[in-house]
Formats: C-alpha cells, structure tokens, sequence
C-alpha cells in the first residue's frame, strides 16, 4: 500500500525500513481523535457563535481584563526570568561551585512539582502571614493577592523554559571566540555584551516566547496565589473555569479562542524564531 | 565542564593573573551569588514550605491525613488515571518517532507542530475542549446520556483530559533521539533477514530505551500532577472523581491546610524522585537521551 502511494505522488521517499503504515496510521488516527477532534470542536463552536455575538463576548469588560492581567503577567514574569534565566544557565555552564549538580537538577523543579502544590506553597511563603509576606508587610508590600502574586507564581512555572533553552546553546560556545575577542582588546564585559549575547539572542528569545506562552495558559499555580478579584487578580483561565461552572458555555468558548489565537500565533512566531535562526547561526535553540 | 577547570582555579596563577575569558573573580562570586538566591527564593524554598506545612501540627496528624479513606481514593485514582494514560502516549509516542525520524515524507514538518499543540493548550482549555464534546449540550452528549454512558465527571473524561496534556511527552523525546540514530542499524538487521518487528525489538528498542524512559517519566509527572485539565471534567465529587492535586485543592479551601500540605507531599515527593531519576538518566545515558537539555 505504501509502495502505491509512493508511485502515485511521491508522498514519501521508498525506504526499506518497514512499519511506515502502521506507524502513521496510529500516529494519525490518535493524533485526530485525542487532539483535532475535540479542538476542532471548540472551533466549530465559536464560529457558530457568530461574529457579532463572538465580539460582544470576547470585549466584555470583565473578560478584556482578565485577558490583560494573564499576558500581562505572563509578559512580567517571562522578563523577569530572562534576566535570572541567563545568569542562572552561565552559572551552571561556566562556574565550578559546591552543589552546582544539585541546583542544576533543581531547576527542572517546576516541570516535576504538580501545578497546585507549587501554587499552594507559594502562597505559603508570600501571603501576608506567610513566611516571606511576614516579613514584607510591615514595609507595605503585599504579594500574595495581588498581580504580584500572579508574577511571581509564572516565574517558578517559566524558570526552566528559559534556562533550559539557553544552556545548550552556552555549551556549545567556542572558546575561540572569545579567546578572540580578548586579543582584540575587548574587555570580558564588551566581549559578554557584543560577542556572546547577540548569539545566544535566538534562544533567549525561544525561552521568552515558551515562558510566555506557557504563563498565559497557567492555572493551577496561580489561583491560589492570585486573590481572584474579578477585574484584578482574575486570570483568562479561571474566567473559563467560572463561566463553564455557570453552564454559560458561549462565553467560556469565546475567551478559550481568543487564548487560542494568540498562543498559536506565538507559537508561529517561536518556529519563525527557530528556523531564522538555524538559517543564520546553524543550529536551533 | 574541563576547561572549567583550566580557567578557574586549576592551577593557583589563575586567581592571581585573571584568564582573559574568565569573569573577575569579585563578579563571579556576584553572579553565584544572585543566581543561589533566586533559586533558594523560587526554587527551594517552595519545596521546604510544603514539608513543613505538613508536619506543622507533628507526624501523628500527618499520617491520620494519608490514611484517610478519601486520600486513599484519590491516591487510587491517579493511579489508575496515568497507569491509562501513560502507557497509550508511550505506544502513541514511538508509533509517532518511528513514522517520523525512520521516514521522509510530505508533511513531516507540518505532523510535528500538531504533535507539539497541546504544549500551547492552556490545560483549562484542554478540559474544556471535551466538555465542549461530550457535555449534554454537544452532538452526541444526549445520545451518551440515553445509552447511560458516563464520560464527563468520571474516569473516562479525566483520562481523556490527562491523556491530552501528555500526549507530546514521549514523541517529543524520541523524534530528536532517532533522528540523531538514523536508520542504519535497521538497515543492516533487515539486510540480515530479521523480520521488522525482529529490528524494532531487538535493534531500536534498545537503542532507545533510555531516551523512551526518561520519556516516560516526564509523562507520568505531568499525568499524576496535572491539575487544570482533570479539574474542569471531573466535577469535584469527593472519593470519587478527585485525584490527588484535585484534593489538595478542596483541603486547601477548606482552610485544612495540614491535610492538603500531607497530600501535597506524596505529589512533592513524586516530583523528587522524578528529578533524582531524570538527572541519573542524564548523567548515565546522555548520548543515549537526544532531548534532555532542550525541552
């Protein structure tokens, strides 16, 4: 059968590996079953809805907020992480120091530890009589129920996708360069700022856009730190969570695709990133 | 990790005359510094508070937590939930890596996004879709009322939501991991005349299974901790459709706080032992796992 496709309009190069079939065949009939069909279903719906209904659900007051505070938040907390993010991976790239596996291991913490114990101990430490909002109420800082709170839940959850991004890429640094950089009378700060960040900007930017992306959608983690006043502190995911508790379906398929959209477009943009730059440096982030 | 060593502090010139591609010494300790406090800060400090909240009123009261029968059933079902769910995304998975790293064909790129998507799915967003699918106002929600099947706020809908947040874990993994591999090794097995289920078991697969297990254990952690999707199809019915993050949840809202800190150590425990697995996987076999450092 596959010899027959492949005859037909070159669908795929002949291979003698056999079990291209079966393989695609359970990859793709999981792949519409688990994944297209029930996507598509959110699709049908909110097209169903009709623009007009669609745009007077997707711009409701509570609805827009909801949506500026989860990509506001997420867009905080992936700058946020970044920063720490970069130094964090040169640390674990190019500093010997005791307990340097130990830490390395821990920064896969937020991947491993389930989403709602994070957020609960999260709000442990920060809330006004936690272990840190203790000490910070006193100095008027709130953290826990507050956009703060939210932030500071999307750093633990972004932490790994940032480093994890940019950690390859630093391995893989040439020596040379730098080497180079210094015989040219660079100082280490000039050859750090002109010579090893541009090429390390791809990947920094994939682990901002994963980070990001991946705050957006963030649930479990947040709203218990979050306080949850609508219009405040109230993520686009517990408006989801609110409106299908309220049976009021329509709403709940309006925020979901208007989430969706722009996720998929930075996904778009991350594989633009990606292919950019393997085209201009060799390899992806 | 070796020209660490040969630029700092191997041999005792290099704390006097700085190596020009080294940082000084003053900004290094700065830079070890600023990154300990972050992770001491987000990182472990999160982990301490979760034993220590559970042992907050002594051991005695943490035990009586866990062997609550409600506990107990909640341990059960997500038990039972990834022991599904896991094991159809490990078929799924090298069902996917085979087609896709074995094999040239139109589309590939294309195939290897919509693996990836629910990586981009709020997991909210994931458990919505099936009720979207199965709820009583779908297509076919009345008919699976009439015929008294139970899909959502069940078992079956909260496999389905896990099995949808997982289901890029293994793939993801073996997709780089075979292609680095090629398909030499099962050229020469056929060429000797093993059949290709002979090649699969006894020449990929065990070029693979470190790379398939580290899969797996992704997999699993985010089956046993995934909280979003399961939270919206299960419908909360205590000893029942709770799993373990779902119940931490409600003792937490409950103001039961040592209760859902206990629970929410066996989940802090399981994430312990994942990273202490992973990072023997990583250190054992890191030519044999393609993906471990780029998620």
């Amino acid at each position: 059968m596959t010899a027959r496709t492949a005859s037909l309009w070159q669908f795929r190069q002949p291979s003698v590996i056999p079990g291209f079939g079966l393989a695609l065949g359970v990859t793709l009939s999981w792949l519409i079953l688990i994944i297209l069909i029930p996507l598509s279903g959110l699709a049908w719906r909110s097209s169903a809805l009709g623009w007009p209904t669609f745009w007077a659900l997707a711009t409701d007051q509570r609805t827009v907020n909801a949506l500026r505070i989860s990509f506001g938040t997420a867009f905080a907390a992936a700058l946020v992480n970044v920063v720490f993010g970069v130094i964090l991976a040169w640390v674990l790239v190019r500093y010997r120091f005791p307990g340097k596996r130990v830490i390395d291991a821990m920064v896969d913490l937020p991947f491993a530890l389930p989403t709602a114990v994070a957020g609960i101990a999260l709000t442990t430490l920060y809330a006004p009589n936690g272990w840190i909002g203790s000490l910070l109420a006193p100095l008027g800082i709130k953290i826990a129920f507050t956009p703060i709170g939210i932030v500071f839940a999307l750093i633990f959850v972004g932490l790994p996708f940032v480093v994890r991004t940019v950690q390859p890429i630093m391995e893989e640094i040439d020596k040379e360069v730098e080497e180079a950089a210094a015989t040219l009378g660079a100082n280490r700060f000039q050859t750090i700022r002109r010579v090893l960040l541009p090429g390390l900007a791809p990947a920094v930017l994939t682990g901002f856009a994963l980070a990001f992306a991946r705050g957006v959608g963030e649930y479990g983690s947040v709203i218990f730190i979050a306080g949850n006043l609508p219009y405040i502190s109230e993520i686009a995911p517990l408006l989801i969570v609110i409106r299908l508790e309220e049976f009021n379906y329509p709403a709940a398929t309006a925020i979901a695709a208007v989430m969706l959209v722009i996720s998929f477009a930075m996904l778009l943009i991350i594989n633009t990133i990606q292919a950019w730059s393997r085209r201009r440096y060799g390899y992806g982030a | 990790m070796a020209h660490d060593a040969a630029s700092h502090g191997g041999t005792g010139n290099t704390e006097l005359v700085r190596v020009a591609t080294s940082e000084h010494r003053l900004a290094r300790y700065g830079l070890i510094g600023l990154a300990l406090c972050f992770v001491g800060l987000f990182l472990v400090l999160p982990l301490a508070a979760v034993f220590t909240e559970a042992m907050r009123n002594g051991p005695g009261e943490f035990f009586t937590v866990l062997s609550d029968p409600e506990t107990f059933s909640a341990i059960r079902l997500t038990l039972i939930v990834a022991g599904i769910a896991v094991p159809l995304n490990l078929v799924f998975g090298i069902a996917a890596a085979w087609a896709i790293a074995k094999f040239e064909f139109k589309g590939k790129a294309f195939l290897t996004t919509l693996i990836d998507l629910p990586f981009s799915v709020s997991p909210v967003i994931s458990g919505m879709v099936f009720i979207l699918l199965f709820g009583s106002h779908s297509l076919i929600g009345p008919w699976l009322q009439s015929h008294g099947i139970q899909i959502l706020f069940a078992v079956p809908g909260i496999v389905l939501a896990t099995v949808f947040v997982t289901f890029p874990f293994v793939a993801r993994e073996l997709i780089p991991l075979m292609q680095e591999q090629g398909t030499s090794d099962e050229e020469a097995a056929l060429s000797l005349g093993a059949s290709g289920w002979q090649t699969f078991w006894y020449v990929t697969l065990p070029n693979i299974k470190w790379g398939l297990l580290y899969g797996v254990l992704l997999c699993n952690a985010r089956a046993m901790g995934e909280f979003g999707a399961v939270s919206v199809v299960s419908g909360h019915i205590r000893g029942l459709t709770n799993t373990m993050p779902l119940q931490v949840e409600i003792l937490y809202n409950e103001y039961n706080f040592v209760a859902a800190f206990a629970v929410a150590t066996l989940l802090a425990l399981l994430a312990l032992v994942t990273l202490v697995l992973k990072s023997l996987l990583e250190m054992k076999y890191s030519e044999q796992i393609a993906a471990s450092r780029r998620h």
